[in-house]
């Protein structure tokens, strides 16, 4: 079970948290005329690293924030969570 | 010969208490604190079961957790429990066990045929042999293979012991009670960090129970009390015995296996049986010591073929000896402490020394002892069946290549050493790559990957004195980083022996013309020839011979073949033991029940259970309750003797002519404030919200970006920046997780706050023709009237003194309303509206009635918004805002969205106006079409309905709209129903929803 440290609560177990994927994927903007090709882009197609992954986890069982997470993906090593607005 | 192999003394168990027990239904007696393989040894029994493939005679091999042989079924507790190591379970009084894998019993087993037919039966036996005709293996093969096959039989009742879970943090974890883990524990307790000291055993103190030393002025047994005995006393530190850390998981996350009970005859009341702990560690000491190997020569799995350790434990915990005539069979210098162990106690054992001129303290000692010792010696075969009777022992040449002098040397038993294995799994298991060390020709740990040190032999350190200075050291240093604090402890003197250096020979050549079986893995039954047959036939990679061959991949995990199986694949493929590497070590370590993997989360304990507020009311009233998620739900209110159908028709019917009510507690409510709140609806929900006025509701559908519907439900606007949304009970989770991704990571710049307000209302549906005249009675100041509160309007009211919010929104599709109270006041709410209803004719509806009354209304729920529909397939065009953008909306353009045979929501009416359609048939077109049948689609749900007296059914189905008046078939090969049907529209009552506006 990995320990994420959670920008707002600190050290808590995985299963407090939810996952929630890539966090490098941007929404395209609203009322922005965009082809089929990018839009199932965004909606479908995500990589699939082996090692360095920054992805999204949602501290749902504790203070609810979507987080950032910078995470090994082989070794589960997580290198630095950031807040939702935080620059990486 | 005498059947009691007891010593008059010596031994740590307890001569005062005499337990007796029975094995294979026959009565035997032992002493406290034994296990059931000492007293079994104690009682000459050395037959215990059958192996796995050739149905082989096994008997015990060990004297703890790498235990190959002595796997036994135990009755305890009236429970059954399959595969329990003989060498692990406490004697406890009226202890029943017996034998596994043999048929009809252990002395004449039907499948050891196997044995004598093994040239049939070589490595990757099963793979060749029953792959054709395939219909053979559902026939013939399998029920053959599983009739012979597995180890003990599982129990078919429901386990009625109780297991827990726990969790633990701590400074540091220490698995392993040796002087490695008492030693490093010492350390860190003193320096005041909190430590978890783990043993697997009963008793504490590892190898220094058997072993000769001193330390101090103390024997090595009397200072493992001695630390014990501290550690206990002190706050900062949890000691567990038969507790098995079996896991080193992600983050210094460990897991331990904790048998509370099994050494008990029954478990206390409100005790578990087994406890797992999940605990987290800041450091690992990994102090699991090391399993000795075996020697590898013919028919080396005959019972009374023992390892030298093993034997050594018998006699100086319990007692016992393993045979009366021992010949020891070593290539170090570990086998000279047992026979010296034999010898003191009046038994004269024989050495056989593979080396040619070893030296050492412990050699001489035994010299002077005049033991024999035939040096340059090895045995060949053991001989003998059910026990070893004698032994073939031959001269072995300097290159180790060829044998001489072979003669017959009688014995009952062959203890064997083929020097030490450190037990890395942990270290492995936490990401250490370990390395092969050459000079102990076996694998340690390398670079830590997590938090673990490994100390003590585990870490291939085989002298006591080294052991303890680095583990007092690496206990000091690794607590004083956490707790900055430190406790200097003089380190004792220590006496023992120096040894010499050990032989890397392990495996004896055939002699001509002889084609004895050696083993490999004892469990398993692989020998020497199947992994020269897997290389013969190409297997290269260590993990595929594993596979091929079932090395290390019965119960033990090969604790005891692994290092061999390695030596023997290097010897043949002439590479070098780390040029092969080694098998992935994976959790668990030994097998853990699956009680103890699933604690406490069994059946109603699996989830937690949701009542409304309203839940006594119900069950007073014969509600019978169906799971709506969490939730617990009345699905109707029995009268009489009425059924399911009975009692949901007659509820349907008097919301239709008269009013109901019904507990809508359950649905999701999620309370919304904030500026941007109208702008933040206006772009979750598919229609327009910027106009919606205050004290208004609206219906709404929800997207995925993908365009599938998400959900559905009413927000209505309790004020300028307050809204309040509805979910259905299922999605209320994750809409409310949806709505935060967007405020938080896509639209931060939104000045909206969501939060759950789900368990804070009770809520009441009161609908019906005559729901208005109710709702007025319950409110006699509020305007209640057409005007005064129109369909989709929403107002505040004092209930008799209690603060309530009124929506007039509608799932039934009749005149309705919906009644919100703070939960506490839920139940004064709901009898007042029964008592209030009563000349109204008021009954209460459960949640199958409810479906009935939607089903017909053509109202969609979650068995069409299953998360594989788009708004068009439910006819929700109309909702959808041509004039906005909105999550998903990009998606409903796409080709197979808009394509104009597209699936669509449908009614379905059986022709005969009788026949129910099941939920999840096929419609098709053609009931006699050759399979497999092109379906249309599906009914997503059926009801009675009330209006019509006939069953209705809602179905989803290929270029819907044109279906409508189209005879087709609904199908369920389920059911087993092929009926015929026509096509109608979704909106079976009420199409231009004129009730609900009345
Ligand atoms: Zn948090």
């Amino acid at each position: 079970m990995l320990h994420i440290k959670c920008p707002h609560c600190g050290l808590r177990s995985q299963n407090e948290f939810t996952y929630g994927g890539d966090a490098t994927v941007k929404r395209p903007e609203l009322n922005k005329e965009i082809s089929d090709q990018e839009w199932d882009n965004f909606v479908y197609l995500r990589k699939s690293p082996r090692g360095n992954h920054l992805e999204l986890w949602q501290h749902i069982s504790g203070c609810r924030q979507w987080i950032k997470v910078e995470r090994d993906t082989l070794t589960h090593e997580i290198f630095k969570t950031f807040k939702a607005n935080e620059e990486v | 010969m005498s059947k009691n192999f007891r010593l008059e003394k010596g031994g740590l168990v307890n001569r005062n208490k005499k337990i007796s027990f029975k094995f294979n239904g026959k009565k035997y007696f032992g002493y406290e604190g034994d296990t059931l393989a000492s007293a079994l040894i104690a009682n000459g029994v050395h037959l215990v079961g059958r192996s796995f493939k050739y149905h082989r005679p096994r008997g015990f091999f060990g004297a703890g957790v790498d235990e190959p042989y002595a796997l036994v079924q135990m009755n305890r507790n009236d429970e059954v429990d399959p595969n329990v190591r003989a060498t692990e379970q406490e004697l406890f009084e009226g202890l029943e066990a017996k034998s596994v894998n043999c048929w009809p019993n252990v002395e004449f087993d039907i499948g050891a045929i196997n044995n004598f037919l093994n040239k049939f039966f070589p490595a990757g036996f099963y793979y060749k042999t029953f792959m054709w005709p395939k219909s053979f293996w559902y026939k013939v093969y399998e029920p053959i293979i599983r009739k012979a096959a597995g180890f003990g039989s599982a129990s078919t009742k429901h386990d009625k012991e109780r297991y827990e879970h726990k969790y633990e943090y701590c400074d540091l974890l220490i698995t392993g009670s040796g002087p490695a883990g008492l030693a490093s524990a010492y350390a860190a307790a003193k320096n005041g960090a909190k430590v978890i000291l783990a043993e697997d055993k009963s008793r504490f103190g590892g190898s220094l129970l058997t072993s000769e030393v001193t330390i101090g002025n103390q024997s090595g047994q009397e200072w493992a009390e001695k630390i014990i005995s501290e550690l206990k006393s002190m706050p900062n530190v949890i000691v567990k015995n038969r507790s098995q850390v079996f896991g080193y998981y992600d983050h210094n996350m460990l897991v331990m296996s904790e048998r509370i009970s099994d050494h008990l005859p029954k478990t206390e009341k409100y005790v578990p049986k087994q406890k797992l702990w999940y605990i987290r560690a800041k450091e690992v000491i990994i102090s699991s010591g090391s399993i000795e190997r075996p020697l590898v020569f013919g028919n080396n799995d005959t019972p009374g073929v023992i390892l030298s350790s093993a034997a050594k434990e018998y006699l100086k915990i319990y007692g016992v000896l393993v045979g009366k005539k021992p010949l020891i069979f070593t290539n170090n210098d570990s086998g000279y402490e047992t026979a010296i162990e034999f010898k003191k106690n009046g038994v004269e054992p024989i050495i056989l020394d593979t080396r040619k001129n070893p030296n050492s303290e412990i050699i001489k000692e035994a010299k002077d002892l005049n033991i024999n010792i035939k040096f340059s010696y090895v045995v060949v075969a053991a001989k003998g069946y059910k026990k070893v009777k004698s032994a073939d022992i031959a001269k072995i040449s300097d290159d180790k290549k060829n044998l001489s002098n072979i003669e017959n040397l009688k014995c009952d038993c062959i203890c064997v050493s083929g020097f030490w294995t450190p037990t890395i799994h942990l270290a492995s298991q936490s990401g250490n790559k370990s390395i092969f060390n050459e000079e102990i020709d076996a694998f340690i740990p390398n670079q830590s990957k997590q938090k673990e040190t490994t100390l003590g032999s585990a870490n291939g350190i085989f002298t006591l004195e080294e052991t303890l200075k680095t583990s007092f050291q690496k206990g000091n240093e690794l607590s004083k980083k956490i707790t900055n604090k430190e406790n200097k402890i003089s380190i004792p003197s220590i006496v023992e022996k120096k040894t010499s250096k050990h032989d890397k020979f392990w495996c004896v050549p055939l002699p001509k013309g002889k084609y004895y079986k050696r083993f490999l893995d004892f469990q398993n039954d692989v020998a020497v020839s199947d992994i020269q047959l897997a290389l013969r036939e190409g297997y290269r990679s260590i993990e595929h011979v594993k596979r091929y061959t079932t090395l290390g991949m019965a119960t033990d995990q090969g604790k005891t073949s692994n290092l061999n199986g390695l030596q023997l694949v290097s010897d043949v493929e002439n590479k070098v033991v780390p040029q092969v590497g080694h098998t992935t070590f994976r959790p668990p370590y030994t097998p853990i029940s699956i009680g103890a993997i699933v604690g406490r989360e069994i059946g109603k304990h699996s989830k937690p259970t949701r009542k409304s507020p309203m839940h006594y009311w119900h069950e007073k009233n014969n509600a019978v309750f169906v799971d709506a998620g969490v939730w617990l739900r009345p699905r109707y209110y029995k009268q009489r003797n009425e059924n399911l159908f009975e009692a949901s028709k007659r509820e349907a019917k008097n919301v239709r002519q008269n009013v109901g009510v019904c507990d809508v507690t359950t649905l999701g409510k999620i309370d919304i404030k904030g500026p941007d709140s109208a702008e933040f609806l206006n772009r979750v929900y598919t229609n327009a919200w910027l106009k919606l006025p205050v004290g208004k509701a609206r219906y709404g559908v929800m997207l995925r970006e993908d365009g599938i519907v998400m959900d559905d439900g009413t927000t209505t606007r309790i004020s300028e920046n307050h809204y309040h949304m509805t979910t259905t009970t299922a999605q209320a989770a994750n809409v409310l997780s949806h709505l935060e991704y967007y405020l938080q990571l896509v639209w931060p710049e939104l000045n909206v706050n969501v939060v759950s307000s789900t368990e804070q209302w009770a809520g009441a549906a009161i609908a019906g023709p005559k729901s208005r005249e109710v709702l007025q009675k319950l409110f006699p100041d509020l305007d209640v009237s057409k005007e005064g509160l129109p369909f989709m309007g929403y107002m505040e009211g004092n209930l008799f003194g209690v603060n309530a919010k009124i929506y007039r929104i509608s799932f039934s599709g009749e005149l309705a309303y919906e009644v919100n109270v703070e939960s506490d006041n839920g139940i004064f709410m709901w009898e007042k509206i029964i008592e209030i209803g009563k000349e109204f004719n008021i009954q209460p509806y459960g949640t199958e009635a409810l479906s009935t009354l939607r089903i017909e209304m053509g109202h969609v729920a979650g068995s069409e918004l299953d998360g594989r529909t788009i708004p068009y397939d439910n006819s929700l065009d109309g909702l959808i805002s041509k004039k906005k953008d909105f999550i998903g909306k990009r998606s409903l353009s796409k080709s197979a969205y808009v394509a104009s045979d597209r699936q669509k929501i449908v009614g379905v009416v059986p022709l005969d106006k009788k026949t129910s359609i099941p939920e999840g048939s096929y419609i098709v077109k053609d009931a006699k079409a050759k399979l497999p049948n092109p379906k249309l689609g599906h009914v997503s749900a059926s009801c009675w309905s009330v209006e019509y007296d006939n069953p209705f059914s809602l179905a989803i189905i290929k270029d819907g709209k044109n279906m409508i008046g189209q005879k087709l078939f609904a199908m369920s090969p389920l059911k087993n129903k092929t009926i015929p049907v026509e096509i109608v529209s979704s909106h079976y009552v009420d199409p231009k929803g004129e009730r609900v506006r009345s």
